[in-house]
């Protein structure tokens, strides 16, 4: 049962083959079963989830009408705030904080009926590609427990490739989604900039973050991004428009007459043999579908990640100074004759990780006067040329393409030490970030040297995100006939479970 | 030896710079929608924006922006056609978001003026004070400081903070230097700040109460010699918190200045807080290691750019500026200067205005506002404005006095049935049974009744002893139950005691 | 080749209010320096005729109506306190000014 698309979950809900509690007691069986190994849970809400599927299964019952993924479960990325329920982000400095309200996107999911069975692990307030930055200790790849399952959203994608979850609500700032969906075998979406609320997501940096719909299928993230999109009067960058039509795009995977553009600077070079490999198959395959290739450039890429690495630590400096000890989150050193302030340093010092302290310094840095220009001032430039570049290119392709990151999953603890080797992760995916569009990450396949799954980046225009879902439908389609059954299925079983 | 203000000016001139934070009345927040009340409950008034919870984000006030917009087109103010916001980054308890959403390099409104007037030796002297910039913030927690001897923060053990006015919409005001004010200094400061105070309280965007702080001014003040074209350190004072204060602390400021200058020392850059009781200013933050604020545009919030037919609808509802309508008013009442000061200080122009559009002749319109019913205001210890009297009831009481239907002293009698809620004048005067008594036949009675009863007082007057008559004239008041014309009844007696 | 000094990092820290051992300042020092030229290649291009972007779409006006809706209870807004007293956030003694 745990096996199913969230799809086919909720098609034998409706047909009233089987219970949402059912459902949820199997998924919460099977994460009793494997996450002691994996550990992409931080939290799991057994009773407010069994409460929540046996009152859906009661309105189905009375024979209401229910949203189309009503009763199927999903794992929240622990940095959207649900109420009364622990939300850490990952970090120390909010250990045991319930906060008093419902991000929108946990809203969304409430009113469609979908049950959350507990909030997962993320490198500390979303900075990192591996999850290693948890203070909660990291998360480990299904594939390979020694590995990583990337980062920041780590844990939703485990989740998902354990089959822990058959849904998953991640963040993606540079990456965050996709990056870990591509080294788990599994489908990872950020949505256009404002697609989604942010009302609720704890921000990182601001004009970069986005919440989006993570699944091991392409339609069963169609049918979440439906679930969890559209304008918020509470979020003032969320745009007014109505959503995308992804679910019917995914249903239709046509791709007949679509220009699919292959970024020359991101075409591969220099990434892991088998990244490649499984890009030049899946470009073959799009061809064969009806799609006409096509090389466009964008010549500002490589500033991109440099732009990358000083806006978001700029926004987090600032987004991250709330965590002060006086109002909510860890206070230490409130002793005799202590000050606010050392109070304020102390808790910070303890209750940040490295990378979060290393980013809020060099935000700090990039912001301060004296250095604005040549810093932030000057990556605000290069992100409105990384936006004409894609501009041009979208005047000559209906979506980008690139592998999704350079290589599989890397073992744990090999790149802790090294961040600007940590930071290349993200080499293809910042770029979309930083222009606000839409970019997806589906399986292509595994490597061949090490056998571990290999992600295919689809890009596409503000607000055109159903040309993703086309191109991700078609692409998934072509692969599964290829590979006779789904890429999950080679994965090593754990916990004995069927 | 200390220096007296007159050898300050003797040497220095003064430069000035006036920061004016602004209260809006909004119903809600600048960024949320918790309620703007004054004196809720400790943190009744918040949600996760105003207590900066993670994951919480601002949504910008229309009416903010609206009264912004007004308040710099009553400013003569260029309203700029796209301005953004910033944060201001800087840690402090009573600021839960540790930055303030606030304005820097794209403020809203930019380049405007305020006229003011002072009298000087040389008689009434314009000033012209230069705006730099109108923009938009928003205020912070309030700290109550525990365990200390005075409840300041020095030596307070512990602080306690309460969120409900954090949020709340501040307009900021600042205007461009001020020189040539010469010894006036103290007293332009005084009068911007009053006009000012005026314009915005006829825009009605605030209740701009500077003893409870929705009127809050900074003096920044720095000498140079005369003649020098070296701006001299310029300190910075807060804690300004009436318009007599502004020009005692500004005066304050020049002759401390003065002192340190002329002992060769220097003029530290700093702010400094003024003390009521004494009229001087203490050391406050050092702003020598000023705080690097690192502004940047605010991401989660969009730029305003209101367009230009907003803005004309808007202009368009701006009232005559406070201190024109006065100067028109005081022309054609043919009101002195201190006449108008006086109605302005009573808050009873507008209302003695409206008596006068009513009909009645503005100097008895004045002089029952001001005297009568102001006494009676003072004696009930209320407000003018909260009697029940209206100016349609004075204005109807005026007539009825020009009419000979009522002399002066019967009305007040009127006036006080009204006050105590009988009725209209008319309603009053009918349940009161109040009524002029204009026959003469029967003063007559009257003053012959009293001049029998008072003899001596009567062969008096009659002997030449005017004044006299007036023991008689009360005698007769009090028999007609002080409904007689006082005036008829002299006329009379005097005729009837050969005195006429 | 741009680098941040141990004291360089330590004023940042203070404006960052975190209190960094000695061993943290000088690794970031460290650390910086190569951070630091990577990303300064910002600088090759952007040019003064290059405008900036603080916001990824062009949205304007947003605005909300003056309209008050209900604010959390005082137990939920202290409900993370760390310490309160009298319905209000108890925090340690402020050195700043007041």
């Amino acid at each position: 049962m745990i096996r199913s698309t969230a799809a086919e979950m909720a098609a034998k809900l409706v047909a009233g083959e089987v219970t949402s509690v059912a459902l949820t007691q199997a998924h919460l069986d099977r994460i009793a079963s494997v996450d002691a190994d994996v550990h992409a849970f931080l939290h799991v809400d057994t009773e407010g989830a069994l409460a929540q599927a046996a009152s859906i299964d009661a309105k189905r019952a009375k024979g209401e009408k229910l949203s189309p993924l009503a009763g199927v479960p999903l794992a929240l990325k622990d940095v959207m705030a649900q109420k009364g329920i622990p939300t850490t982000c990952g970090s120390k400095i909010l250990e045991g904080w319930r906060p008093p309200y419902d991000s929108t996107v946990v809203a969304s999911l409430k009113k469609n009926d979908i049950v959350i069975l507990g909030k997962t692990n993320m490198d500390e307030f979303a900075m990192g590609s591996s999850t290693e930055n948890s203070a909660y200790g990291p998360t480990h790849n299904p594939w390979d427990l020694t590995r990583i399952p990337g980062g920041s959203g780590g844990g939703s994608s485990a989740a998902l490739a354990a089959f822990e979850a058959p849904l998953a609500i991640g963040t993606d700032t540079g990456g965050s989604i996709r990056q870990p969906a591509a080294v788990t075998g599994t489908v990872g979406v950020k949505p256009t900039y404002g697609g989604v609320s942010r009302f609720g997501l704890v921000a990182f940096s601001s004009s970069l973050d986005q919440a989006g719909p993570c699944a091991r299928t392409v339609l069963d993230a169609a049918l979440l991004h439906e679930a969890i999109a559209g304008h918020d009067p509470k979020d003032s960058t969320s745009i007014n428009a109505p959503v995308p039509q992804v679910v019917n795009a995914a249903r239709a995977g046509d791709v007949k007459g679509m220009k699919i553009g292959v970024v020359k600077e991101l075409n591969g070079d220099g990434y892991q043999a088998g990244v490649r490999a499984r890009f030049e198959e899946s470009l073959e395959l799009l061809a064969k579908a009806g799609a006409e290739i096509v090389e466009v450039s964008a010549p500002n890429f490589e500033y991109a990640l440099a732009a990358y690495y000083l806006i978001a630590p700029s926004e987090c400096s600032s987004n991250l100074a709330r965590f002060d000890a006086m109002r909510y989150g860890l206070r230490v050193g409130d002793v005799d004759g202590a000050s606010a302030e050392s109070v304020m340093n102390l808790t910070r010092e303890v209750g940040f990780g490295k990378e979060v302290k290393r980013r809020i310094i060099l935000g700090t840095y990039a912001l301060s006067s004296g250095y604005y220009d040549a810093y932030y001032g000057s990556a605000q430039k290069v992100r409105t040329l990384i936006t004409q570049d894609f501009t041009n290119a979208f005047a000559k392709a209906d979506v980008l393409v690139s592998p999704t990151c350079p290589t599989t999953a890397f073992k744990i603890g090999e790149k802790a030490n090294d961040p600007l080797a940590m930071y290349l992760n993200d080499i293809a995916t910042i770029p979309v970030n930083m222009a606000g569009i839409g970019g997806m990450s589906l399986p292509s396949g595994l490597a061949d040297e090490d056998g571990l799954p290999v992600g295919f980046q689809i890009m596409s225009p503000v607000m055109k995100d159903e040309r993703m879902y086309s191109v991700g439908a078609a692409l998934e389609a072509a692969l599964l006939s290829k590979w006779g059954a789904p890429l999950l299925d080679k994965a090593p079983i754990m916990g004995g479970a069927k | 030896m200390s220096l007296t203000y007159d050898d300050v000016v003797a040497k220095y001139e003064p430069v000035l710079g006036l920061e004016v934070h602004v209260e809006l009345n909004t119903n809600s927040k600048m960024f949320c929608g918790c309620s703007t009340i004054f004196g809720a409950e400790p943190n009744t008034q918040t949600c996760p924006v105003c207590l900066a919870l993670p994951g919480a984000l601002p949504t910008v006030n229309e009416k903010a922006i609206e009264s912004t917009i007004k308040i710099g087109l009553a400013l003569n103010c260029s309203i700029a056609p796209f301005s953004r916001f910033a944060r201001k980054n800087y840690f402090y308890p009573d600021m839960p978001k540790n930055f303030q959403i606030s304005q820097y390099d794209e403020p809203i409104c930019v380049n405007g003026y305020v006229d003011v007037e002072i009298e000087t030796d040389e008689g009434t002297k314009q000033f012209r004070v230069e705006v730099e910039r109108v923009h938009m913030e928003e205020d912070t927690g309030k700290s109550l400081h525990v365990g200390g001897a005075t409840g300041r923060i020095h030596g307070a053990d512990y602080s306690l903070l309460d969120y409900n006015r954090a949020g709340i919409p501040l307009v900021e005001i600042v205007t461009k230097i001020v020189p040539g004010t010469g010894k006036y200094a103290p007293e332009v400061a005084k009068a911007y700040v009053s006009e000012l105070r005026d314009i915005l309280r006829g825009l009605g965007v605030s209740d701009v109460k500077m003893e409870q702080g929705s009127l809050r001014c900074d003096a920044n003040v720095s000498l140079r010699l005369i003649g020098s074209d070296v701006l001299g350190t310029r300190s910075e004072t807060k804690n300004v918190n009436s318009l007599r204060s502004v020009e005692r602390a500004v005066r304050g400021e020049m002759i401390r200045h003065a002192e340190l200058l002329n002992k060769g020392e220097r003029v530290v850059q700093e702010t400094r807080h003024f003390q009521e009781d004494t009229g001087l200013t203490r050391s406050g933050r050092s702003k020598e290691q000023a705080e690097d604020y690192r502004y940047f545009p605010e991401p989660d919030l969009v730029p305003v750019a209101p367009d230009a037919a907003w803005i004309e609808e808007l202009r368009a509802g701006i009232p005559e500026r406070p201190s024109l309508h006065r100067k028109r008013l005081q022309e054609a009442w043919n009101v002195p200067a201190k006449e108008m000061e006086a109605m302005i200080n009573a808050d009873v122009l507008g209302i003695v205005e409206a008596t006068v559009a009513l009909g009645a002749d503005p100097t008895k319109a004045r002089s029952w506002w001001l005297g009568e019913i102001s006494r009676l205001a003072n004696e009930r210890d209320t407000a003018i404005a909260d009697l029940a009297i209206t100016p349609t009831d004075v204005a109807a009481i005026v007539a009825l006095v020009e009419k000979g239907e009522l002399t002066d002293k019967l009305a007040r009698q009127v006036v006080e049935g009204v006050i105590a809620g009988e009725g209209t004048p008319a309603e009053v005067v009918s349940k009161r049974g109040i009524k002029v008594v204009n026959d003469d036949g029967a003063l007559m009675a009257a003053i012959e009744k009293v001049c029998a009863e008072q003899a001596e007082t009567a062969e008096k007057v009659r002997s030449g002893h005017l004044p006299a008559a007036g023991a008689l004239i009360g005698a007769v008041m009090k028999e007609t139950k002080g409904q007689a014309d006082a005036a008829r009844v002299r006329e009379l007696l005097l005729a009837h005691l050969g005195q006429a | 080749m741009s680098s941040l000094s141990r004291d360089d990092v330590a004023k940042l820290a203070g404006l960052a209010r975190i209190e960094m051992s000695e061993e943290e300042l000088v690794a970031l020092s460290n650390e910086f320096t190569v951070i630091l030229d990577a990303v300064a290649r910002v600088q090759e291009v952007a040019g003064a005729d290059v405008e900036a972007t603080s916001h990824p779409l062009p949205l304007r006006n947003v605005f909300r109506a003056d309209v008050v809706v209900p604010s959390l209870t005082p137990e939920e807004a202290l409900s993370g306190a760390p310490a309160q007293e009298e319905q209000r956030f108890r925090v340690p003694q402020i050195l700043g000014e007041e």
